[in-house]
This record gives C-alpha cells, structure tokens and sequence, in this order.
C-alpha cells in the first residue's frame, strides 16, 4: 500500500493542476458513486474496467478498494486511508478528512483483483506476484493467459513453476484453438492435482438427451439403453416427459383432481362418492369418465413402450470438439487408479490420527486396568484437567510454543498428582471391589465436571498451537494431514516408547508386571503393591493430562471433552486386550480405522458411522471376549 | 422347614406397600382434579414420574443388587418403552386430526391416503414425509403396548445371551452395557432411523380419545397408573428374589464359578432376571413419558443410566426398598436443587449457589455413600434391625477373596 | 449504625424509589424460561440476562399499564421434559401473563402443548427452521426465509458458488433448513450431484476427512460454498481443520447460520477471517438504537459481554409486548393476541419489526464477515423481510398459510380452503 501512496504523491507533486490529477478518473468515480459505496459481483465488472483504464490513480484506487483501504465522505470524496488519508481521485494529502469504510464483499474484491493481476505478475515484489497467481487460479481470462505468457521468467523457482504449470491450465480452459489446449491437456495427463481435475471435469461434463437420432454437431460421449444401469426405465421416461415426447402419466393426486372436478349429484362416473376411498372405485370412476368422453384418456403403458422405441438416449458433452474431449477424457482414466490409491493412502491417514489420539487418550486407562482391574471413570475429566491446564497456560504465556512446552509438563504433573489423590483417597480403599470402584470414581467424575463448569464457564475454549504447527503437510492435493495431527502421532510414538522402556528397562517397570502377574507373590518378594498401583495410576492419569492438551490442540476444549473420548477409550482397552500395550495399540489401530472406513462408505451420515462402530465392537467382544491380544497366564484368571 | 410367604417372609414389602397407598390417596385428596387443589398439576405430574422412576430403580437393584451386573444401559430399556408407548400417542392423535381434515375435501381419503396425510405431519417438522417401516403397528395400540415389553424384552435377550454365553462379565459387561446405550442414543439421534431424531417424540400428554379430559385428571389418572405398577412390579421383584430362585441368583452375584461347578445354569438365569428386569423398565418407561410429555434420545445417553446405579447405589443394594428410596429421595432433591429454588448457601467467603454445586455435591457425596455407606440408606435400616455386616474396610479376610461373603450375604 | 436502622432504611428507600416512578397496583409477572444450567446455558444465560435488563429498563420507565413488571426466572436446565413441567409450573402457579423463552426447536415443541392447552403467550426469540405457527406462540427469531435463503443468493450472486456443501449438525433445524435449501437451489437449476450434504453428531471434533471431502469438490472446477449449520462447540474444531487445510475464504467461503459474536468470544479468530455469517443483526450495526443497546447492556452486565441477534430479537419481542398490552389495555392473553399483530417496533438495525398475521415479523437480512476482532463486517443488508411460517419452496408447505386474526388458523390449506388443524403439530 505504501508503494502506491508514495506513487501517488509522487504524482500529486509532479502535476501542477492537483485537484483534478486524472479527469477521466473523476468522472468515473462521479458517475458511479451508488456503485462504489454498494458494489455487486454481479455488476461491477465494467466498473472496475474503467477505473482501472485511467491509469495507475486508478489502479491504486482499484488497489485500496479491494484492500478495504477505501472511505467515503460525506461530501463524496474516496479517501485512501493512511495518516493522513488520501484523496484517490486527485492523489491530494487530505488530512482530517473522514469518511466510512467501504467493505466490498469477497466476490467483488476477487472482480478487483483479476483486473489488477496482468500488471502484478511481474510485480518485483514476490508475495504480490503470489497472490495474482492465487486470483488468476481461480479463473482467467485468454487476455491474462497471454499476460502470463509474456511474464512466464521469474527469479523464484517456485513461482516459476506456478507460472508455468498455470499458463497449461490455462490453456486448457481459454486457449486459442483446440490444437494448443489438446497439448496442454496431454501434457498434464496423469496428474492428479485437483487444479488439473477442475479444469478437466467442466469439459467432460455431460447432460442426457433423447431423441430418434444423435443430434447434428453433437459431441456424443456415449449412447445409453433405457433400462440400464445407467439409465433405469423410470428414469428414461422422465427425460421423455421432460422433453415433452411423452405424456406424464397420471398420478394419484392428478387422478383425485380430476374425480373431484366431475362431481354430479353426489357420484363421479356413476359411482358414489363415499365409495372412492378405494384406488380401484377411483380407477373405474375415471374408466367411466373416460368412456363418457368427459377426460382425455390417460398416458398408457403401451405409449410410453413407444416412446421408448422411437427414441434414443445420448449423452453429449458440453465441449463440441471431440478432440479435446477425447484427450481429456483418457487424461482423467490415466489419473483415475492413481487417484484412487491416494484417496485410499490419504484415509489410511486420517485412520492413522485417529488411532494415536485414541491411543493416547486409552493408554493410561489400560495401564490403570492392567494393573489394578479397576476402571477409572473419571479418566476422560483428567483429559479435560490437562487440557484446561494447556488453556490457563495459554492465557498466562503469551508466546505458543513456549506456553506448550510449559504446558506438556504441568499438565502431566497435574493430572499425575490429581490421580495419585484419587488413588489414595478413594480407589485404594476400593480394593478387589472393580463395580464399585467404577461407581466412586464416576462420582468424581461429575463432580470433577461440574467444578470445571463452574470454573471456566460452559462455552468452549481456544487451545490455539503455535505457528509451526498451524497449516498442513502435503504430499499433493489428495494426501494431506494437518501438522497438529502428525505433531499427535508423534506425541503417541514417544509415549508409546516411553512406556515400553519403563516397563521394560526400569526397576519400576519390573515391578509394575511383576503386580499385574500376582500380586500376593510380588509382594512378598518385598514389592509394595500399594505403592506401585499407585505409581502406575498417576502415570496412566499423567498421560491422560497430554491427551488432554493433543486433543484441546484440534478440537475445542470444553467441560465436556473427556466424555466424548471415555468411551471411545474404553472401547480401545476391552478391543486390544488389557494389560498389553501393544493390544491397546492395536485396539486403538482397528477402532481408528474401522470408523474412518466407515465414515468413507457413507460421507453423508458421521452420526450413523460412529453407531455402526459401537455394533461391531459388541459383536467382536462375542468372538474374542478378551481382546484382540489376550492376557495369558495366572493373571488372566484373576 | 415350610416357608413363610414370601410377602411376610420382610416386614418391608407391606410397609412399601401401605407407604405407596397412603402416599397415592394423600396426593389425590390435595389434587387439583380430586380434591383441595393445594398440589398443583404440575407437582403431580413430578410425583408420578418419580414413582416411574422409583419402579425402574427396583428393576436396576434386581440386576445389580441381586444378580450383580452393574448394567450402564438400563435407561436404554426405559426409553424404549416410552417410544414405543409414544409412537401410538403421536400416530393416534394425528390420525383424528388428519382424518377431520382430510373428511372436508370433496373426494373421501384412501387408506394410503391418510396414512400418508399422518405420515407428512409427524414426520413433516424433520424434513421428512415418508412413514418408516418402524412405525407399521402404530395405528394400533394393543401392538404398540405389547411392543413396550417385547421390544426392550428382546434387545435384552439378545444382547445378554450373546454377551453371557461368551462370559463377559464383571467391569466389561458394564462397558459394553454402556456401549449398547451409547448405540441406541447415537442411532435414535439420526433422523433416517424414523424416530425424528433429536426432536423426538413429542405431545404425549394429550391422549387420543380423551381430549375432553384436562390435564390436571390426567396427571392423578397416571399417578395412579404408576403407583400400581410399582406395586406391582414390586411385589413381583419381591417374589423373585424370594425363595430358591432369589437364592440362586444372590449365589450368582457372589461367585459365579462355584454357582456353574454346583449344576446351574448360569446364563439361563442371569438372562431370565436381565430380560425381567429389562421388561419391568420399559413398562416404567411406558409410564413416565406420557407424563413428561416429550421423548428425545438424550434420555439415554449414558449418564442417565449411571443416574440410575448412583440411586439405587444410594438407597441401598441388595435391598429392593432401597431402591425406591434412593430414586425418589435423589431425584426429588436433584430437582428441587437445580430448579433453582432451594436457598444459597452462605459461607461468608463464597455464596454456594445450588444451580451450579449440587453436581459437585451429588458427586462427592456418591463418592464417600460407596466408600462408607456400601448399603447406603437402607443400611439405616439395618441397622434399626440389627443387622450388622462384617466390617471389612474393602480388605480381604480370610483365606480368599470369597470368605467372608457369606456372611455379608446374610447381611 | 445498627442492623434494625439498617433494614429500616433499606426498605424506606425502596419504598422511596417505588413512589418514584408512579407505580402501583399488582406487578405484571412475565416468565423468563431459559436454561442456566446444561448444555445450553451458555447461550441462554444471555438471553434470560436481557430480559431482566428490559424489565428494569421498562419500570425505570414508569412499567406497564401504570404497574411494575416482574421477572420470574426458572431454570429448565437443559432438560426437554423439564420445559413442559416449568412452563406448566409458570403458568398455573406463578400465574404469568407473557413467557419469554426457549433456544433449542426440541424446547419449544416440548413447551407448545403446554402453551396451547393452558392459552399462554410465550416469545421465541432464535432462529429456527419455520414449518409453524401456533397461536400463542410469537416467532422473533428468522424463519429460513429471513436468512438461509437470502445467505444462499449472496453465496451465489456475490461469491459466484456453483457447488454446495451443505454440513450440519444431526437435528430438527438443520436437516430442515438443508431440506428447504436443497429444494430452493434445484429449483434454481443446481444439479443433484452439485449438492454436497453431511451431518455430524453434536460436539463432532474429528473433521479432517468432512474437511477432505469438501475441499475433494472441488475437482468440478466449480466454486465450492459451505452452508454450515453446525452447531456450538463443534464449530471450534470444523474452523481449525479448514484453517490447517489451507481453505481460505476467497477459495471455499463458510456461510455460517449458528455462528455468532457470542460464538466467536470464545475462538481464536484469526483463521476465520472473511469467512460468513448470515443474521438479522449484528453487534456491529450502525444505528442509535443499537448504541443505547449495547450500552445499556454493558451498564447492566459488564463492558465485555458482546451482544447478538437473539438478544435483538429478545429486545424485538419484549417491545412488541409492551406496545401490544398498551393497545389492549390488558395483560390478557386473547386481547394482547388480537393487539400485536400489526404493531411495530423499532429494531437496531435502523429499521423497524412488524408483527405479522402468521405470528412471525419482519426482519432485514444482514451477511457479516468475520474481522480479526471476532466481530462482524456487515457486507449486505436487504429491507425487512417478512417471516414465512411455511416455507414457499417443499411441496407439502407451499400451500399452507397461517393467518390467526384472518383465519384463526396457524396451518391453513390454501388449496382445500379449510384449516388443517388449529394447534400445533408438535
């Protein structure tokens, strides 16, 4: 913007008449100052073309409108803002001017910006020509295509191949002649970029048409047999109908109407009227119209047989030029299997997150269970309490990525310590009684609830991740998963080897299996069973408190967070089998992908996913009622 | 040895009984409808539901308190009761509406015609205008009050026989009780089940056919309905857990192994008590929405199942008028203290305001009735009896983990 | 000072300040039936806090009818059952003349029999998905005429949208107000495959593969829209996944029907700069009235607190009341009926509402999108438009009308020229 301000006072210095700097601007603007204050898409097109005819006071204007750096005055005059502001039409400093915004929506910012991109693709400034290459990738012009062509040179590699990979898409969609966009076509073929699919698919898109012969200079794609797949013998006669080659039939309402037009004395074709609530009484009631002459005899069935007879069904395409159709239409087969494998990849993506966000959020319920058989209700209000922790962080930390590291432990401590209370005041005194334990801890579990509510408030609150982890990786335009989500699966891999390495290589972790095995025994080798349930309970509550921040980091955080995962967690335990990381990692891994699978099959309906989910769970128990990796042993029988 | 009766075998089946007497007669002398007018309409109604409540309390202490499966899924049962009684109420009382509308026109309606003209209006507010399969029987009471125990009767002969035959048991059947629920809610909330999704089942406190009745009759009419369920239900809870049957399956709860090495059928008798008791909750069920007036699957969410086990686990398991106990003492307190009426508490540094603590209380104190009071109210009682169960503090005594619960059976 | 001189002057000076403003007689009770506690308090809260506002408002200014105004506040707690018993509660026991009320369509279809049998008059200020008109019932709240359809021509006139996405929470308002935009864009020659529809649970949080599907529309070379309805909380995480997507506004613009200035005090707002909301006012709007709202509302709150379009409407209806028992000379509710209809009352938009015959009013549409600043930027404002209890474009509700001081009907055949049932279908 300040460019264009400087030009502008470069100007306004420079001509000795400042006041009226570009005539042919000012009468522009006057003409149209309805427009200017309420623009429409629709409309403003041969406006924006005016003003930007003008010159470069017209290109700022044009520059500052679509910024939303523009003001009108009372008096009519276009302010561009800045300290002081600046008269657009006369390039004027105009200090103390004040005028209200003008707000152009999107749709008429975009009409601005693609009159303004031929003379910003060469713009020395990078970050401009970038985004005159975002506005012409939305649709262009054959006169910015030849604008693109003369400015294909770039010093930024990248942008470079923008330039290049968008003046062929280009082509495709505005080229000159159908020789250059066939070229352009083939040489993009294969690519499964959803800009090369946008341009293509509008020229195989196809409408359907019956008629006795294939229409004169008609691009036919392919011709369809009425009652086909393709073409169901309903849907064939619809397209008759529509197409006025056959009468609609009758229906019931029709048939209702017309019986009740033809009321004499209480009788329709001779039959009482408190007869017709029968369909047959109403069909001979109009078979005895139909004979008297009074209506037209309804379509038949051996009419519409003769429609179909005399007719064919094609489908044409848009595009005339079979040429272009048929390059295109291999170029979309070619990226087909390829396009498929990657929508494939791409969910086994999605099932990838899915399943370490389970993982994480099940994990500390499995050690918990393993080792004490008891479920802790209140393990989803722990990954509440780590994500409310990661919030009051936040708003104490300003900077992100700090307040998240400072976060990750404190809500690990927190929660670590909250369960160790919970430990010693409530479930240690529960010992060998698993329901009721369930029932304390559910208790807890509301209360721990409520205080949140009544704490933070109902409404939902912002964990919003640092910069570096905002935005996505990409492969291409089908595979791609938010960094959040890959920071997450990573988050569950170190946890994952955190936990393998306690357990395995650690004195705890020894006596930890050594409880789960048999208590009576580990005990007296001098282990304290309390001690070490203990421990293991404030681990599992300490990585519910990570959880909690995972999940704040790409949800919301609310009171009621932790419920939305419990079950789901208890779902991964009872799946993969307790006391066995690694069956907890693969309950996680089939739960994770079953509902994306699921999801995939029906896009329309997520609620009835999430309930076909939970069937297959109830049946799976039936088949392996002690999870995907039983415990095996003495401990399984306790 | 002969048996008493089994209705005088415990002074506490005659005493729920004279107590829900004098109560029922009580509320209708002070009834809008049938008396003073001092209980307004709105009053009655609570009481009845509670009543409802109290009666699917009695179900859940039968399959937790005496055959020991925490089920986390009973309010399933309870709802489907309630839609199934509540798929009549709304397709009769549209019928009579459409049936006068459609009477005006010039052509009498088919039969098609006017189940289609009943189908667009209920189903219409949800964007929908087609009647489902699921409401085939809805014309029809008789089927629908049948539907009321042979649906949730069957959901839960299914889901136990796969669930007993494959010996889920313990905190697994809870959870999958618990998934169970979490199903039905999540596939009641979609509107292409037929049940119009969230919106539910609404207006049932008008009853076709007796339009000319006010509310005010309907709410004592239904008071009474509910208390004689209860007490009936009651009484046959009372029989059940009475006698060898109830022997068995308070066996069953205390170690399941020795039950089955001794010659029992395990799985037969836990299925005949969860079908029973999945039963007696859906005529509960059946009972209370006509009350509330509106049924929505929020109903069975999870939680209001745990509500459930947090009553009976207050007023005391193992002991059926605990279970009427706990229910209408929590449920009434519940709704006194979030309604908002019941007085801050001031404790000079902060005001307690109930609205927003009484989930804080409920909760802690369900936590020290499990840790302290495992008989919960109705220990009270015992101890007015004298009996005394073995003190244990949650330690084994004796040689293994079975010994001493012979003992606290006993008590 | 002693505590009896204390109590002593305290209840002189409200009997001072009573005589001050001339009142006598009875006080005017009025209900106030929103949750506080639950889901739904959130939003509720604001609403029942608007209403105590108005009512000291209202007897600063001398009350109604020369009488004070009183507020009897209950909580239904976010429990559907618990509306019907309240509002029973609040009709026979506390005898209240006017009930304002009501957020969720599963909340009022559970109060409407209630209302109907008892003849009480309840104002529902939100926006819902229309399909009725009661007799006691006064709808302030958008009709879908009054914004999912005018949201809809924006999208398509001003953003040039050509292919929907039509993503919504799994209940009453949304698959209605979907059912009625998949008709109205048909008949706007969209074609079926044009026409992307998805429903998610409430409090959905795992949107990347919604959010894949959308942006895969893309692949037409069609401009993608996404009319959301979804609702709350879940919002937070559909705006994060588009956001981390790469999604701008200028690529695939968000029309959002339930996400207001309320919502957004809770969000970061920074990705969702420039996306849409369609109401029938904004915090942002210029007007006087508005000014005198939102300081009247920061004097009786705290400067914080944001206002939105159900508390307008909240505003709307409570001014229509007071105006319809003026002209009836009663609080009676069968003469406040007859009275309301055709008064008008200012709105904050610079406008005015009129009560019209099918109990609904007229309201101008605003689209705003959003600053930085979790505020909206109004790009476009029609003339009021009048509320359509039936909605023109479902076959079954083109040929119903409601028409109460005409027809004495909510749900009237406009073929058949008879009423189809005079309460409400619920």
């Amino acid at each position: 913007m300040t460019r264009f301000r400087l030009l502008a006072c470069a100007l306004a210095l420079i001509l000795p008449i400042p006041a009226l700097a570009n005539p042919a601007l000012q009468a522009v603007v006057d003409g149209n100052i309805d427009q200017i204050e309420r623009p429409s898409r629709l409309t403003v097109g041969p406006l924006v073309a005016e003003i930007a005819a003008t010159g470069p006071e017209g290109l700022a204007l044009l520059q500052a409108w679509a910024g939303r750096d523009l003001s009108l005055t009372d008096d009519g005059r276009l302010l561009i803002a800045g300290d002081p502001p600046l008269d657009a039409v006369t390039g004027d400093l105009a200090p103390g001017a004040e005028g209200s915004a003008l707000r152009p929506n999107s749709g008429v910012r975009g009409v601005i910006e693609s009159a303004l991109v031929t003379g910003l693709l060469s713009d020395p400034d990078p970050a401009r020509r970038a985004s005159a290459l975002d506005t012409l990738a939305r649709g262009g012009t054959f006169e910015q295509l030849q604008a693109l062509r003369g400015a294909l040179d770039d010093p930024d590699p990248a942008l470079a191949a923008r330039k290049a990979r968008l003046e062929r898409l280009l082509t495709i969609q505005v080229g000159e002649d159908n020789a250059a966009r066939v070229n352009a076509i083939n040489d993009l073929a294969g690519d499964v970029g959803l800009d090369f699919r946008a341009a293509l698919n509008p020229l195989l898109a196809t409408r359907t048409v019956a008629a006795p012969e294939p229409p004169d200079g008609a691009n036919v794609a392919r011709e369809l047999t009425p009652g086909g797949d393709d073409l169901p013998r309903d849907a064939a006669l619809a397209q008759l109908v529509q197409q006025d080659l056959l009468q609609p039939p009758l229906t019931r309402d029709g048939l209702r109407g017309v019986l009740a037009q033809h009321i004499v004395d209480g009788k329709v074709g001779g039959i009482p009227v408190a007869d017709l609530s029968s369909p047959d009484a109403r069909d001979r009631a109009y078979e005895a119209l139909e004979a008297a002459g009074t209506v037209p005899p309804a379509a038949t069935d051996a009419e519409a047989e003769a429609a179909l007879e005399a007719n064919r069904f094609f489908q044409l395409y848009a595009e005339t030029d079979p040429a272009v159709t048929d390059a295109a239409a291999a170029a979309q087969t070619r990226a087909q299997v390829r396009l498929a494998a990657m929508t494939t990849i791409d969910l086994g993506l999605d099932a990838l997150s899915l399943a370490s966000i389970y993982f994480l959020a099940a994990i500390g319920l499995a050690v918990t269970f393993g080792v004490m058989r008891v479920i802790n209700m209140a393990h989803g209000e722990f990954i509440m309490m780590g994500a409310y922790t990661g919030y009051t962080v936040q708003t104490l930390i300003a900077d992100r990525t700090l307040s998240l590291i400072v976060a990750l432990p404190l809500a690990f401590a927190m929660t670590f310590v909250a369960g160790v209370v919970l430990y010693r005041l409530v479930i240690r005194h529960l010992a060998h009684r698993p329901l009721e334990t369930l029932l304390a801890t559910f208790g807890v579990s509301i209360a721990l609830q409520q205080l949140a509510k009544n704490i933070f408030g109902t409404q939902a609150r912002p964990l919003t991740s640092p910069a570096w982890l905002e935005g996505s990786i990409t492969v291409n335009d089908v595979i791609g998963v938010s960094s959040i989500r890959v920071a997450i699966f990573v988050l569950a891999l170190m946890f994952l080897g955190l936990f393998l390495f306690i357990m395995k290589r650690t004195r705890l972790g020894l006596e930890v299996r050594a409880v789960t095995q048999n208590p009576g025994m580990a005990a007296s080798m001098g282990i304290n069973p309390d001690r070490i349930a203990m421990l293991t309970f404030g681990l599992g509550s300490g990585i519910a408190g990570i959880a909690g921040i995972a999940i704040g980091l790409f949800a919301q955080v609310t009171s009621e967070l932790g419920q939305g995962y419990i079950v789901q967690s208890f779902m991964t335990v009872v799946v993969g089998g307790v006391g066995n990381i690694w069956g907890t990692l693969a309950g996680a891994t089939l739960i994770g992908g079953l509902s994306k699978v699921i999801e995939s099959l029906n896009p329309a309906n997520t609620l009835a996913a999430q309930t076909f989910m939970i069937l297959f769970i109830i049946i799976f128990i039936q088949f392996r009622p002690r999870g995907i990796i039983p415990q095996r042993g003495r401990a399984a029988e306790a | 040895m002969t048996r008493k009766p089994f209705i005088l075998q415990s002074p506490s089946i005659l005493v729920v009984l004279a107590v829900l007497a004098v109560f029922t007669v009580a509320v209708t002398v002070l009834s809008h409808a049938y008396g003073s007018g001092v209980i307004p309409t709105s009053t009655v109604k609570v009481f009845g539901m509670t009543l409802c409540l109290a009666l699917a309390a009695v179900a859940m202490d039968l399959v937790w308190g005496y055959l020991g499966i925490l089920s986390l899924g009973q309010m399933a049962f309870f709802a489907l009761g309630g839609y199934m009684i509540g798929q009549w109420l709304m397709y009769a009382r549209t019928e009579s509406i459409v049936a006068v509308q459609l009477a005006q026109s010039p052509i009498p309606p088919t039969a098609l015609e006017l189940q289609e003209a009943v189908a667009n209006q209920i189903f219409g507010v949800v964007g929908s205008a087609d009647l489902p399969l699921v409401w085939s029987f809805a014309h029809s009471l008789p089927l629908q009050m049948l539907l009321v125990v042979v649906v949730p009767g069957l959901l839960a002969l299914v889901f136990g026989w796969l669930a007993f035959r494959s010996r889920v048991n313990g905190v697994y059947l809870s959870i999958l009780t618990q998934a169970m629920t979490l199903a039905l809610a999540l596939w009641l909330f979609q509107n292409d089940s037929g049940f119009r999704g969230n919106n539910g089942l609404s207006g049932l406190q008008n009853l076709p056919g007796l339009e000319g009745v006010d509310q005010a009759t309907l709410s004592v009419w239904f008071l009474w309905a509910s208390a004689a369920a209860l007490g009936v239900f009651y009484l046959l809870a009372a029989w059940v857990v009475s006698g060898k049957f109830g022997s068995v399956i308070r066996a069953i709860r205390d170690d399941e192994t020795r039950v089955r090495f001794l010659g029992y059928p395990v799985e037969g008798f836990k299925l005949v008590v969860f079908t029973l008791a999945a039963m007696i909750t859906a005529v509960a069920g059946a009972l209370y929405y006509p009350q509330a007036g509106i049924i929505n699957p929020a109903e069975l969410m999870p939680i209001a199942s745990i509500y459930l086990a947090v009553w009976v686990a207050i007023g005391g398991r193992g002991r059926l008028y605990g279970a009427v106990i706990g229910a209408v003492v929590v449920s009434l307190l519940s709704s006194w203290f979030t309604g908002g009426r019941a007085p801050d508490l001031n404790l000079g540094v902060y005001v307690v305001n109930w609205v927003d603590w009484w989930q804080v209380a409920l909760g802690l104190s369900f936590v020290l009735v499990t840790l302290f009071a495992p008989k919960g109210i109705a220990g009270i009682f015992d101890r007015l009896a004298g009996v005394m169960p073995p003190s244990r503090r949650g330690l084994d005594l004796g040689a293994d983990q079975g010994a001493l619960q012979e003992q606290e059976a006993k008590a | 000072m002693s505590k009896l001189t204390k109590i002593l002057m305290l209840t002189s000076a409200v009997a001072l300040a009573q005589t001050a403003h001339a009142q006598e007689g009875e006080p005017i009770k009025i209900g106030v039936l929103h949750s506080l506690s639950g889901t739904m308090a959130i939003s509720e809260t604001t609403l029942k806090d608007t209403v105590l506002m108005l009512v000291e408002q209202q007897n600063a200014k001398g009350g109604v009818l020369g009488r004070p105004l009183e507020a009897v506040v209950v909580d239904p707690a976010s429990d559907w059952p618990l509306f019907a018993e309240k509002a029973r509660e609040l009709l026979t026991v506390s005898d209240v003349d006017a009930i304002f009320g009501c957020w969720t369509s599963v909340s009022r279809k559970s109060v409407l029999p209630v209302i109907e049998e008892l003849n009480g008059l309840l104002f529902y200020p939100v926006q819902y998905e229309g399909e009725e008109s009661s007799k006691n019932v006064i709808y302030t709240g958008a009709a879908p005429n009054q914004q999912a359809i005018p949201a809809v021509d924006y999208m398509r006139d001003e953003l040039g949208v050509e292919k929907w996405a039509l993503l919504g929470t799994d209940y009453v308002y949304p698959r209605t107000t979907n059912n009625i935009l998949d008709a109205y864009l048909k008949d706007n020659g969209v074609a079926e495959e044009d026409i992307f529809v998805n429903y998610t649970p409430f409090g959905h949080s795992d949107w990347s593969k919604i959010v894949a599907d959308v942006v895969a529309l893309g692949a037409d070379g069609k401009k993608v829209g996404v009319v959301s309805t979804i609702n709350g909380d879940a919002n937070v995480g559909f705006y994060k996944e588009l956001a981390a997507a790469g999604v701008s506004a200028d690529d695939i613009p968000v029309m959002a029907f339930s996400v207001g200035e309320e919502e957004l005090s809770g969000l970061d707002t920074a990705n969702l700069v420039g996306h849409l909301a369609a109401w029938n006012y904004f915090q942002t709007a210029e007007s006087d009235a508005n000014t005198d709202f939102i300081t009247g509302w920061h004097e009786f709150t705290n400067p914080e607190r944001v206002t939105n379009d159900p508390m307008e409407a909240t505003m709307i209806g409570f001014n229509a009341w007071v105006a319809a028992v003026e002209k009836a000379g009663t609080t009676d509710v069968d003469p406040v009926l007859d009275a309301i209809v055709g008064v008008e009352v200012p709105n904050l938009t610079g406008g005015t509402a009129t009560v019209l015959p099918n109990h609904h009013i007229t309201k101008p549409v605003l689209i705003g999108e959003i600053r930085e600043d979790g505020q909206f930027d109004i790009v476009s404002q029609t003339d009021p438009v009048p509320g359509d209890a039936w909605t023109d474009f479902l076959p079954e509700s083109a040929v119903l009308d409601a028409d109460w001081p005409g027809k004495d009907c909510g749900m009237f055949n406009t073929d058949t020229q008879t009423c189809v049932q005079v309460q409400s279908n619920y």
